[in-house]
């Protein structure tokens, strides 16, 4: 198997730089806005961006959840393995609400489509948007699209993307895998 | 491990202590879900549940039915009491022409000891003893061990005191089972006549002073007098009971330590345990039924996993 690095922590962070300042030109002081980072991979790119809008940006208050879409997957009982759940931490109602959702890399979209499903067991949001580092865009299983995007690749289906972070590999990169 | 090690949720004795971590890491999620605006999870939106209770119940079979609902399966109930069983119809018959609607999950309560054991030998599909007789009543169990370990941090190490009925609960059996398991001692207390003669077999120690008991114990489980199985009078009254075996403020007050009260319900007030005790801060009986359906909707969720279509 090969590796070819795709976003070395430069780019990474240049690119959460961009992101951040694209969700303010939406969302202005995010008062009415809310951050849902999926869990488990999605979590630090949503505390990473949220800690660069209020420290480098002096957005005072950015309401930050994470999300476990384990029990709301199309797929229980349908994979080899089964998987662990993680832990829901959203403590607000999203009733009203402008939502981001936030996740590492958009693959099928199936991740997404159960993530809005999920969402609706905390209000009805006024709307939802899509952020994402990686767009994969020739591998969508559903109509999802994101509206912010980190970098778009066109890996094959055979590829796989990977994504490091500080917290966890000790690393910011995203590399593409090749069988 | 994400994976239980067992088919059939039986009895406390099959599982390993990975399978107890591994139920109570998914309760935790449950109870997550069960405390939002929106209480529901789609997961089992496939999977259809008979509930067959032989035996009168009405906490568990509706802990279970709403832990089923939670998750989104499809519900069926049958109670005896209204049933063919009246008529002369065996076990396997009822079961298999409830199968033969296509049910994936049987939650069984039965008033004979291993129902629950002969049944996963004939049907196929998933079981969950919901109480067999005097036997065993594994869910109970697991959610009073859940509760122990919400409270107290853990249940290894701890000192954990059944007091009552020992002889006709099925809870005490579980309960001795799982909390070995886990690593905390037991000790049971009550009239000599309503232990059995070999429990010090099980590694459980038998103290016939409710004082003393008391006194040693972290957790104390009081369990209800039975009279529905006894045949005998196995303490001459009522009131002598209470005065030997009831729980009350006064006696709690004079220990050196508070102490955590259970029961699994449903309560005799007055007999077993006094109304101020039960409704006071140290017990978490209201806990139990809470955590009852969050370990319920895990049991379901990781069988309902190993389901093949």
């Amino acid at each position: 198997m090969s590796k070819k690095t795709l976003l070395n922590s430069k780019d990474i962070e240049i690119i959460l730089h961009r992101l951040a300042c694209q969700l303010i030109e939406n969302h202005n002081d995010f008062s009415n806005t809310v951050l849902i980072g999926l869990q488990p991979r999605g979590s630090y790119l949503a505390n990473r961006l949220s800690d660069l809008l209020k420290n480098k940006y002096q957005v005072k208050e950015v309401q930050l959840g994470l999300l476990d879409i384990t029990f709301y997957r199309d797929d229980f009982r349908r994979r080899e393995a089964p998987i662990e759940a993680t832990s829901t931490e959203i403590d607000f109602l999203i009733e009203g609400k402008n939502v981001v959702i936030i996740d590492d890399v958009l693959y099928s979209g199936r991740s997404v489509r159960a993530a809005l499903t999920a969402l609706q067991s905390y209000g009805r949001p006024e709307n939802i948007e899509l952020l994402v580092l990686i767009d994969r865009r020739f591998s969508r299983h559903l109509p999802i699209q994101p509206d912010y995007r980190g970098r778009q690749v066109d890996a094959i289906n055979e590829e796989k993307v990977l994504v490091t972070w500080n917290e966890t590999h000790k690393k910011d990169a995203v590399y593409i895998e090749f069988k | 491990m994400s994976e239980l090690s067992v088919e059939h949720l039986l009895g406390i004795k099959y599982l390993k202590s990975t399978d107890i971590d591994l139920i109570f890491k998914t309760a935790d999620h449950f109870k997550e879900v069960i405390n939002r605006p929106i209480k529901k999870v789609p997961s089992l939106r496939d999977i259809t549940i008979a509930n067959l209770f032989f035996e009168n119940s009405t906490r568990t079979k509706l802990s279970f039915e709403i832990a089923e609902k939670r998750l989104s399966a499809d519900v069926i109930n049958f109670s005896a009491g209204q049933s063919s069983v009246k008529k002369g119809e065996t076990l396997i018959d009822t079961v298999n022409n409830i199968l033969a609607m296509k049910v994936d999950i049987v939650v069984m309560r039965h008033g004979n000891v291993g129902a629950g054991v002969f049944l996963s030998n004939h049907v196929d599909a998933k079981i969950i003893n919901a109480g067999d007789g005097t036997h065993e009543h594994p869910t109970q169990a697991l959610l009073d061990s859940y509760s122990i370990r919400e409270k107290l941090g853990s249940v290894k190490g701890k000192k954990v005191l059944i007091v009552g009925d020992i002889l006709h609960s099925r809870v005490a059996l579980s309960n001795i089972f799982a909390l070995q398991l886990q690593g905390a001692e037991v000790k049971v207390c009550g009239p000599t006549t309503l232990i059995p003669k070999y429990i010090s077999s099980l590694g459980v120690t038998i103290e016939t002073n409710l004082k003393k008991a008391l006194e040693w114990c972290d957790v104390a489980n009081v369990l209800r007098v039975q009279h529905e199985r006894m045949d005998i009078n196995y303490f001459p009254s009522t009131r002598e009971y209470k005065q030997l075996f009831g729980i009350n403020q006064e006696i709690l007050d004079k220990l050196n330590k508070k102490i955590v009260i259970m029961h699994p319900g449903p309560i005799n007030r007055g007999v077993e345990i006094t109304s101020e005790v039960a409704d006071s801060n140290e017990s978490i009986i209201l806990d139990q039924v809470e955590n009852g359906v969050a370990v319920r909707m895990a049991v379901i969720y990781l069988l309902a996993q190993q389901v093949k279509r």
